[in-house]
């Protein structure tokens, strides 16, 4: 292990640790609230980052999951008064078969179109949701407050354990990440994003792997679905179904930089801080500077920064590890 | 069915073509840039949402009707087109794919922000519009302005469609769109025709922006109703084809309208969004496009 | 040779609308042969390895490897069948280590990375790009991408190999390599079928040259009678 390596291992312990004993220290209702905002806006970019950007399938639609994970649970709890554990896992199931659903057939589309497919789909499955009075429609479903603690997923006296369970969350998604990234079916990811055909011709099911990406990513996102609604005690169409929720879980991942493990954390502590920032200076969010500055940045990152800010960070690693030992580079061969 | 019924359903026919003569003049600026040069325009509705902010404040500011300032209108969005192309497309042409959509999508939000911080998120309308009412023609009541604007969508479309097939200029710009290499062996400037396509489409949209600002509200995130749609018109007229664009926009439009007198206004938008994975699932190269 | 041969291809025909690509092609290969495959630009050469490689499915006739018909199936397939293959423009996977690169292939028969990376390695050393191991793909020369999408191809274990224009714009000296290496790729027990315009590449170390023209099969022969051939003579002098 070199001293980068070493540096950056105990960088994230060190990350870890504060991250544990946050909302101990800092117990300002604020501020809980901003790090829980953080850690859940962190989970659903490594969520989508494990189809947009290992396995290179860019969806536009991703609120669609966590919409199913959010109306599952709540519905279950609402209405057969089920646990939100189990609903979450309930969620989870149901946005992976939903997934599984949709990606077979649109994964035959290439880029844009499978973007703007599932662009479609989610604006579909939002019209629905708006009109189907089983789950109230454009109303709303309120949960009940009456279960609270640790069984019910309910806290009103404190948000300190929505802070643990968003970290855990988030922990868990990387974890997944970090498993698929490091096996066999990571290496296949990357192979089908960078060049399917070449993928093919080594034996690579385009298809399967794809549907793999997909219903791992909608399970992760559907749980951050319950969470929300765990948090919020409400839910209605536009809050988790919402077609510029489905483009903030894209941005998380595009701003901190796709692909990586941790840029989409990256990328969610970026982004909730120029919301809450423009929101301090400007009073509002209707004013649209959040939009105006984390549109710039899109547009910076795709013109000069494909990588995002983890791509930044790995090209200065790159630039300080060629300084430190040069790397032998033989002359070209002269094509 | 009941004479009142009938004539409820000619009246939704019609307004199904006046909206889908519209989609199409949205859409074939977007096919236009796409079919050039393999670049969805996602920000393809802020160009829309632009034109009508700038025939909003002509008629508030100047007190001159969206009608009048229309040509103006156009001129502007064909040099923001030309901005857009030569500012962030020109340099995205040979990236990723992860970053073209990114480029553009950046550039929805960035301009949806910006409209939002210049001028409120309000929901305004245009003053003392010239066209005003509504008109009787053959037993159906039909909106003037709703009229008029389908009529200049149709005069814009085709002379569009005139311009790439009977002009010098156009026709090096559809060779550039079927065969961008070979275009370019025929000493045609690619780079100048990709300028020219941003351009066009982006007045196109601006176009159908001040033609709908005389009954449509306007509001920065107004582009959001409208890209989607103009999405799938694209796909089912294929990619590219501005003819196809034309006809898919009045399919669009019908099918809009008659899911919402037939199956229930909520679920118009959620139809033609099937009718959308329909066809990208089943004929992606949709009624006329390339191969 | 008694046995059925490795490839066996009777009266392949490739139509793409009204164009024939691929006209009633019929030709085999034994297991360990090197089968040279020329002809004009535009003869059908690639269009009949995709057809191998199950990239298009033939409009008619059968293909059957190692005695199954193999006509209709799917690129994924023809790997794991084990035909594998190279592209006459590469396609690496440019942000991927060159180590990576092989690596994946060497999944097709391994899901175990530290046993596809010990595999990868071993056919970097083969193919002489192990010291770029770490190297981004991307940052190779051309003739180095080329050579890893060999060792790419040659890590998914195959019994067949489609070698498509490898030769193409290399100096001299490295096609005197490239030849060598496909001669030490037959002494591993795998067959090859190459398509290559570099005559001096592939005339002295293959078995039977075939020629296509307009894409029909005008020769098959071996390399020193095909030289001599008036068919073959005049399909090059009319190109």
């Amino acid at each position: 292990m070199d001293r980068l390596t070493l540096v950056k291992r105990i960088l994230g312990l060190a990350v870890l640790i504060v991250a544990l004993g946050f909302p101990l220290i800092v117990t300002q209702p604020t501020m809980v609230n901003f790090a829980i905002l953080i850690l859940m806006a962190a989970q659903l970019g490594v969520a989508w980052n494990i189809l947009g950007g290992y396995a290179g399938q860019v969806s536009l639609g991703h609120a669609v999951f966590y919409g199913i994970g959010a109306y599952t649970s709540s519905v279950l709890a609402a209405k057969f008064g089920l646990s939100p554990w189990l609903g979450m896992l309930a969620g989870g199931a149901i946005a992976s078969g939903f997934a599984l659903l949709i990606g077979w057939p649109c994964f035959r589309l290439k880029g844009h179109y499978f973007a703007m497919a599932t662009l479609a789909i989610a604006a579909i499955v939002e019209v629905l949701v708006t009109n189907w009075d089983y789950v109230e429609g454009a109303i709303g479903i309120y949960l009940p407050m009456t279960n609270s603690g640790w069984a019910g997923m309910v806290f009103t006296r404190s948000k300190t354990p929505y802070f643990y369970i968003a970290l855990g969350l988030l922990l868990l998604s990387l974890l997944v990440s970090r498993i698929l990234q490091k096996s066999y079916i990571g290496y296949y990811f990357r192979a089908i994003k960078e060049d399917p055909d070449a993928a093919r011709s080594l034996g690579i099911n385009l298809a399967r792997y794809k549907l793999v990406a997909i219903a791992a990513s909608a399970f992760l996102t559907a749980m951050g679905g319950t969470l929300y609604a765990q948090k919020e005690l409400f839910i209605d169409p536009g809050s988790v179904l919402a077609g510029s929720l489905s483009i903030k879980i894209a941005l998380i991942a595009i701003l901190g930089g796709v692909g990586t493990l941790f840029g989409p954390v990256v990328g969610a502590l970026v982004l909730i801080a120029i919301e809450e920032f423009t929101r301090q200076i400007f009073g509002s969010t209707g004013m649209g500077t959040d939009m105006i500055i984390y549109g710039g940045i899109i547009v910076i990152i795709a013109m000069f920064s494909p990588g995002g800010i983890a791509g930044l960070l790995g090209e200065w690693e790159r630039a300080w590890r060629a300084r430190r030992k040069l790397v032998y580079t033989p002359p070209g061969d002269g094509i | 069915m009941t004479h009142l019924t009938m004539t409820m359903l000619a009246q939704t026919i019609v307004s199904g073509l006046m909206i889908g003569l519209i989609y199409a003049l949205i859409a074939v600026g977007l096919t236009l840039i796409f079919g050039v040069m393999d670049i969805v325009n996602f920000a393809h509705g802020e160009f829309l949402m632009l034109g009508m902010y700038a025939s909003f404040w002509g008629a508030s500011l100047f007190f001159l009707d969206p009608l009048f300032t229309l040509p103006l209108t156009a001129l502007m969005l064909f040099a923001v087109g030309v901005l857009v192309y030569r500012l962030v497309i020109r340099r995205i042409l040979a990236a990723p794919m992860l970053s073209q959509i990114f480029a553009t999508f950046g550039m929805m939000i960035l301009l949806r922000g910006l409209a939002q911080f210049l001028w409120k998120p309000d929901h305004r309308t245009v003053p003392h519009a010239l066209v005003e009412g509504k008109i009787t023609l053959f037993g159906l009541q039909l909106g003037t302005p709703q009229l008029t604007a389908s009529l200049g969508a149709v005069l814009v479309t085709g002379g569009l469609w005139w311009f790439l097939n009977r002009t010098r200029l156009g026709t090096a710009l559809e060779a550039t769109s079927i065969d961008r290499e070979a275009a370019t062996l025929m000493g045609i400037n690619s780079e100048r025709m990709f300028a020219l396509a941003w351009g066009i489409g982006a007045a196109c949209a601006g176009i159908a922006g001040a033609l709908l600002s005389t009954y449509f509200p306007i509001f920065p995130e107004v582009g959001a109703d409208f890209i989607l749609v103009a999405f799938v018109v694209v796909v089912l007229g294929g990619f590219g084809s501005v003819a196809g664009a034309f006809w898919a926009g009045i399919i669009v439009g019908e099918v809009e309208v008659l899911g919402g007198f037939f199956v229930g206004p909520a679920y118009k938008n959620a139809l033609v969004l099937s009718l959308f994975l329909l066809v990208l699932l089943f004929r992606p190269r949709g009624l006329m496009g390339k191969a | 040779m008694t046995h059925a041969p490795l490839l066996a291809v009777e009266g392949l025909h490739m139509m793409f609308g009204g164009l024939v690509a691929n006209r009633d092609i019929s030709f085999s290969v034994g297991e360990g042969q090197i089968i040279g495959l020329i002809g004009p630009n535009g003869a059908g050469k690639t269009t009949l390895f995709n057809c191998l490689a199950g990239y298009y499915r033939p409009s008619a006739g059968t293909i059957r490897f190692n005695g199954v018909a193999v006509g209709g199936q799917t690129p994924e397939e023809a790997a794991r069948r084990g035909i594998a293959r190279t592209f006459q423009i590469v396609r690496i996977f440019p942000e991927m280590t060159v180590l990576e690169n092989v690596m994946v292939g060497a999944m097709l028969r391994t899901k175990k990375v530290a046993a596809a990376r010990a595999a990868a390695e071993n056919e970097l050393v083969f193919i002489g790009l192990d010291h770029r191991s770490d190297v981004k793909a991307a940052q190779l020369t051309v003739s180095e991408q080329k050579r890893l999408e060999v060792a790419r191809a040659l890590a998914t274990h195959p019994r067949l190999i489609l070698l498509d224009e490898v030769m193409a714009g290399l100096t001299p000296t490295e096609v005197r390599e490239a030849s060598q290496m496909v001669v030490r790729i037959r002494d591993r027990g795998i067959s090859s079928i190459i398509v290559e315009h570099v005559m001096e590449g592939i005339m002295p170390i293959s078995n039977r040259i075939i020629v296509l023209d307009a894409g029909v099969k005008i020769a098959e022969d071996a390399p020193a009678a095909i030289a001599r051939n008036p068919a073959v003579i005049a399909a090059y002098l009319g190109e």
